[in-house]
């Protein structure tokens, strides 16, 4: 069966999100003085044969663990099934 | 005894001609090591250079430390092989586990690209301590950063090998160009045998194109091959 995942990483928190920042900054000028924090991440989807939804989500998690987030500065969240989209 | 250096070439290395020709300008023999190849030649150490490596897709380093030269070149360093990682090259190093923290867009967003003083720490054979060196940076992504517990033990254990300095060894926020913790421009692993850094010692040896900064660097690189290839099982006279 195919499963479409979507994996969010972001920088951690506690750590200066240097684009965020920027974008931030950037608002009050465009009208929107009362933005308090933007985290920038990238957004990635997968879409993956597996057995079943848990074996699916397993592999996506460690494939979000091991490659697509670097543990030392990035957080990750695996969002999957129709809720993603 | 010539002693050889292999310098890893990754799609989108862009550094490895210079890094090549620096060894040579020492009198060593440089050899290219394809990034697919599992096996590395028979070298006394081991250049991962500066660039692009796979378009710094996902992260810079992230792609390339699954490369199968990168399988080689973690079973050298476990060796005791000396391995230098130059930008792109500590990005890898960082991304593949051999050294701590990782490094991320640089305060203030913008490419960085200009001369800059470094300062030496961590003394060992071909390596002062508080040695001042000319040395050019060219990075976007070259902020350091680790956890607090990690930067603790960084400096608890003395792995700090350059910060960033004034031109005459002052370390402060003024002379960090990238918003590093600690004014960290350059690690050492535990073991002492591999050194990543930010700047580009392999564009800072050629007196007749500018100052010489990076020259410290190579004489350390081949003090330990040196001491590396003594080390090494010879093979038997025929």
């Amino acid at each position: 069966m195919r499963f479409r995942f979507e994996v969010v990483v972001t920088l951690r928190e506690g750590l200066l999100d240097p684009q965020g920042k920027t974008i931030r900054e950037a608002l009050p000028a465009l009208g929107w003085p009362n933005v308090a924090e933007i985290r920038v991440g990238k957004h990635i989807e997968l879409v993956l044969e597996a057995e079943s939804e848990a074996e699916a989500r397993a592999q996506v998690e460690d494939m979000a663990r091991r490659f697509l987030s670097n543990p030392v500065i990035e957080d990750f969240r695996v969002l999957a099934g129709e809720g993603a989209r | 005894m010539t002693l050889r250096v292999g310098v890893v070439v990754f799609p989108g290395s862009n550094d490895d001609r210079d890094a090549m020709r620096a060894v040579r300008l020492l009198g060593g023999e440089a050899v290219a090591v394809w990034h697919r190849d599992g096996k590395l030649p028979e070298v006394d150490a081991v250049i991962l250079p500066g660039g692009f490596s796979y378009g710094d897709y996902l992260r810079t380093g992230a792609i390339a430390r699954f490369a199968p030269a990168m399988a080689a070149v973690r079973a050298f360093a476990a060796a005791g092989g000396p391995v230098l990682g130059i930008c792109n090259g500590f990005q890898i190093l960082c991304e593949a586990g051999l050294l701590p923290g990782a490094l991320i867009r640089n305060r203030g967003l913008a490419f960085v690209c200009r001369w800059v003083h470094v300062r030496t720490e961590g003394a060992r054979e071909g390596w002062p301590e508080g040695e001042v060196l000319p040395v050019p940076i060219k990075h976007g992504e070259g902020q350091f950063v680790a956890t607090p517990e990690e930067l603790e033990r960084i400096e608890g254990e003395r792995l700090v090998a350059l910060r960033y300095s004034s031109s005459e060894g002052l370390v402060d926020e003024r002379y960090n160009p990238n918003g590093s913790a600690h004014g960290i421009a350059g690690l050492w692993n535990a073991a002492g045998n591999v050194l990543g850094m930010m700047p580009h010692p392999e564009h800072a040896v050629d007196p007749d194109l500018g100052p010489t900064g990076g020259l410290q660097v190579f004489e350390w690189l081949f003090a330990a091959a040196r001491a590396f290839a003594g080390a090494r099982p010879q093979p038997a006279p025929v």
